[in-house]
């Protein structure tokens, strides 16, 4: 078995130590800071995209909250306007509405005053119509010339009234 | 036909004689050296392009690497950190010979026991020394198993001692008996396929199958070295 041949241990010892020796530096000084640096770049890349993410995300929440906030604010706007006009025109009918009951009532009134009026002219011309015929009827019938005064008196009388 | 164990020989490339020892640049040492040229040509060509987002093969390069680095963190913890380097070369020194000897007409240096035993001395060196280094004298409470009643102590105490120093033992011949055994068993039905003729086909198919099976070997192989590596690490930065 050639493993057993003792001759041959030193050289082999000698090269592995110095391979081992030689792959070691290599890799501690060459190998591994370029792999090493490579992985941290990935890594801090990755880092900084997920970072950069979570900011466009809360950038983009807060456009949304902003955005959400002016659309009440509209609303709310809209409705305040909505609420006003509605005020202004119930106002103005109900101005409109009083005028018109002021004026029908006071149009209502005169007429009436128009119609008393014309009662108590009417009433007037007949107290004085009763009069003269009443006057005319005691001279034709009996003959006597009443006086105009004691005749209004007796139409008044006779009408009820003063 | 060749001997099964003829791929085994080291053959001298180069004499080198320094002080009477034989220190020549063997079959062997041609093969640490292209281990170690093709890690530095794997890792440094694939990382050329130090892209952010990896191609094939700074893919591969960067996964043998956090490979590397998950084990040690996943059995020794944060404290693991220093030991990368090292780790790391036995990881990819031990691949690259196993997977290199698979090759035809190659020398695989991790089927010769010295350089598995030396190798394994050096991990259990570290162990030890870390161990010492940090604890002290306490490192050997290592030795006393927690939770064992006084009166097993007496035989406990030499079963772990005698276990903690059949480490390196075990972490070498592990590996070397795993690379000759295969090594052989293919050499074995390689020396049937010309003599049997037609029927060749049937020792050749076993071959074929057989190096699938080799290249799981050297991989696994050594990951079981560099993982077991890594407990003993455990055990010396955090004792039990």
């Amino acid at each position: 078995m050639p493993q057993l041949d003792v001759a041959t241990f030193p050289s082999q010892l000698f090269w592995l130590a110095v391979s081992f020796a030689v792959l070691y530096v290599i890799l501690a000084t060459l190998v591994m800071p370029r792999v090493g640096t490579v992985l941290d770049e990935r890594q801090r890349r990755i880092d900084d995209s997920l970072d950069r993410a979570a900011q466009l995300k809360s950038e983009a929440e807060a456009a949304v909250a902003a955005y959400e906030k002016a659309l009440a604010e509209a609303r709310a706007k809209a409705h305040d306007t909505l609420r006003d006009a509605q005020a202004r025109l119930q106002a103005e009918t109900d101005g409109r509405l009083k005028a018109l009951a002021e004026r029908l009532g006071d149009e209502v009134k005169a007429a009436e005053a128009r119609i008393a009026q014309a009662r108590d002219q009417a009433l007037q011309g007949v107290r004085a119509l009763a009069a003269e015929t009443a006057g005319q009827l005691a001279r034709k019938l009996a003959g006597a010339d009443i006086d105009a005064a004691k005749l209004d008196q007796a139409v008044g009388r006779a009408l009820g009234g003063s | 036909m060749a001997s099964p164990l003829h791929q085994f020989e080291i053959k001298t490339l180069v004499p080198i004689k320094i002080g009477g020892i034989d220190l020549s640049f063997t079959n062997s040492a041609l093969f640490m050296a292209l281990a170690v040229a093709a890690v530095t040509f794997f890792f440094v060509q694939g990382m050329k392009g130090r892209s952010v987002v990896p191609g094939r093969w700074q893919s591969l390069a960067e996964l043998t690497y956090e490979f590397v680095a998950g084990m040690l963190k996943d059995n020794v913890g944060a404290e693991g950190r220093k030991f990368f380097p090292f780790v790391f070369t036995l990881f990819t020194f031990i691949l690259f010979g196993n997977l290199l000897g698979l090759l035809p007409y190659s020398f695989t240096f991790t089927s010769h026991i010295i350089v598995t035993f030396a190798l394994a001395c050096a991990s259990f060196l570290l162990v030890t020394l870390v161990g010492l280094a940090r604890h002290g004298l306490h490192f050997f409470s290592l030795f006393v198993p927690s939770g064992v009643s006084p009166v097993l102590l007496p035989l406990m105490i030499p079963i772990e001692i005698v276990s903690y120093l059949s480490r390196p033992v075990s972490l070498s011949v592990r590996l070397f008996a795993n690379m000759m055994a295969g090594h052989t068993m293919m050499k074995v039905f390689a020396g049937f396929i010309l003599p049997l003729g037609v029927f060749g086909i049937a020792p050749f198919a076993i071959d074929v199958a057989l190096t699938g099976f080799e290249f799981g070997i050297a991989i696994i192989q050594a990951y079981i070295f560099t993982v077991l590596t890594c407990l003993y690490l455990h055990d010396a930065v955090h004792l039990h």
